[in-house]
């Protein structure tokens, strides 16, 4: 199997691609869990996290996955650097390259940002979050997390709850579940779903509008973050009336699957898309989102850092 | 460039299933008598066939001295220094790195470890096992069984205890074959050839 170098997004990601790098993250969780949780495989390798855009959990994620593997990292804000005087992204980005970088993680507010990079420069590149477009490693994580718990993706029934239209989260894991042979549901009011979701994801996607008919349908809730400007463009009547129609609650969860669980990909707006206290019960697998986080990242740096390369009947 | 897939010639066969037996057997012994016994001692065999070479090891130390002694199991590909050279290592068609599970339930703080490889060529693969074993704890000693020493070093690293050396070319290599994975016992030397397809 030949895996490129880059990861801009899952959309055309075949299978066995996503597999692979689902089971060396595996391998990798075992490493985390060492007295010592570091190993040398990318000493050497030299990645730069370019983050235009705020983010705690993704950029930690990563810069600990870098650290895990030895590679040496270094991180960069747009705010405080050349972009706030002006500079272009291919500048800034070519400078670094400059500098004898091996790989680029870029999270950017425009759709398309690392697919530029990937055609404009040598170095590898990471899409950790480009505009609405794509978010892959949230959705590889979430994957993880759906596999940890149900061992298996092929049939399960995830629905996204949310914001779907302007999520790159819910674009990325469209992508990876249809991929590996989940069902797929998405859940929201009108105006926050895609406007022709079956011709752009597949005629086999579900799509619900009232809420309790996705909690009933699903084995698995990725529960979307409300961006709460949505209300100030004139997509929602009020955050009150979203949270009444399409939070999730425990009540509503009384007619969901005993085993359900309920992901979110943070940061979490407690009481708007998801009730404070389900966040933290025993359906929540929030926190193994993130602890797997780290061990994906590191699955994805070291499958990418070795360039176009054919691997062998898969890591395992 | 044209397709090339390994061609694999048996040049002879270095030991019989009864041979292999009696090696560990013997590997065994000399354990038990460099160590004065099974007090302190651990074992930890190198994915994949040193793991297998390392439970029958410890099948011989139970029979001999009554007490079975923990087992690890080590996968060394996060430890190896050629992570860069994989690009030019698939244009040769040489052996990809995969990555299997490490398990070692024990502490290894302050024991004797008996590393056990099937093969000992280069020494970088050890060389590698160690840095990993160095990140599980702190052992007194670490001492190295192979069932298979072919020479061609090129690290200062040299096995505690030696099944057999063979003198080798760099063309050659040596398989050991265990029933459990490959279905019958034995070790044979093997030349390999890149045959145009």
């Amino acid at each position: 199997m030949i895996v490129s170098k880059h990861l801009l997004g899952l959309a055309g990601v075949r299978r066995e691609e996503i597999s692979l790098i689902l089971q060396t993250a595996q391998f990798f969780k075992e490493v985390l869990s060492r007295p010592i949780p570091k190993v040398p495989t990318l000493r050497g390798k030299t990645v730069v996290n370019l983050f235009f855009e705020n983010s705690t959990r993704t950029r930690i994620s990563f810069e600990l996955a870098e650290k895990r593997l030895s590679a040496d990292s270094v991180s960069f804000s747009a705010s405080g650097s050349s972009v706030a005087k002006g500079e272009t992204l291919l500048d800034t980005v070519r400078n670094l390259e400059a500098m004898k970088i091996d790989m680029i993680v870029i999270r950017h507010h425009a759709s398309g940002a690392p697919h530029f990079l990937a055609t404009m420069i040598d170095a590898g590149v990471i899409n950790a979050g480009d505009g609405r477009h794509e978010h892959p490693t949230q959705a590889l994580l979430d994957m993880m997390t759906l596999l940890d718990k149900f061992g298996t993706l092929e049939g399960l029934k995830v629905a996204i709850i949310g914001d779907v239209a302007h999520s790159r989260v819910a674009r990325s894991n469209i992508h990876g579940l249809r991929a590996m042979g989940a069902k797929v549901a998405l859940c929201g009011p009108a105006t926050l779903l895609p406007r022709a979701p079956r011709e752009a994801f597949g005629n086999d996607i579900e799509i619900f509008t009232n809420v309790d008919d996705a909690i009933r349908w699903a084995d698995a809730l990725n529960v979307l973050r409300l961006q709460l400007e949505r209300q100030a463009s004139g997509l929602l009547p009020s955050i009150r009336e979203y949270a009444n129609y399409f939070g999730v609650t425990r009540r509503r969860l009384e007619a969901a699957k005993r085993d359900v669980v309920i992901m979110h990909p943070g940061p979490i707006n407690r009481g708007v898309e998801l009730e404070s206290d389900l966040a933290d019960s025993e359906f929540s697998v929030i926190l193994d989102q993130v602890t797997n986080g780290v061990a994906v990242r590191m699955a994805v740096l070291y499958l990418k850092s070795g360039g176009d390369l054919e691997v062998a009947n898969g890591a395992a | 460039m044209p397709a090339t897939a390994p061609h694999i010639k048996i040049k002879g066969e270095i030991m019989d299933a009864i041979g292999l037996n009696r090696t560990l057997s013997r590997l065994a012994h000399e354990i038990l008598e460099s160590n004065r016994g099974v007090d302190n001692l651990v074992v930890v065999g190198i994915r994949t066939r040193g793991v297998q070479l390392a439970e029958r090891l410890l099948e011989k130390i139970e029979s001999f001295e009554g007490r079975k002694l923990p087992l690890g199991s080590l996968d060394v590909t996060l430890y190896r220094d050629d992570l860069a050279y994989r690009q030019q290592a698939l244009l040769s068609r040489m052996k990809q790195p995969r990555i299997q599970a490490t398990d070692i339930p024990f502490d290894l703080d302050g024991k004797v470890v008996i590393l056990v490889d099937d093969v000992i060529y280069t020494g970088r693969t050890i060389r590698a096992a160690m840095d990993a074993l160095m990140d599980f704890g702190r052992p007194a000693k670490i001492r190295l069984a192979v069932m298979i020493d072919r020479g061609h070093r090129e690290l200062p690293i040299r096995p505690d205890f030696v099944g057999k050396e063979i003198v080798t070319t760099p063309g050659e290599e040596i398989r050991v074959q265990l029933a459990n994975v490959d279905g019958v016992d034995g070790v044979l030397l093997v030349e390999v050839t890149q045959a145009q397809t």
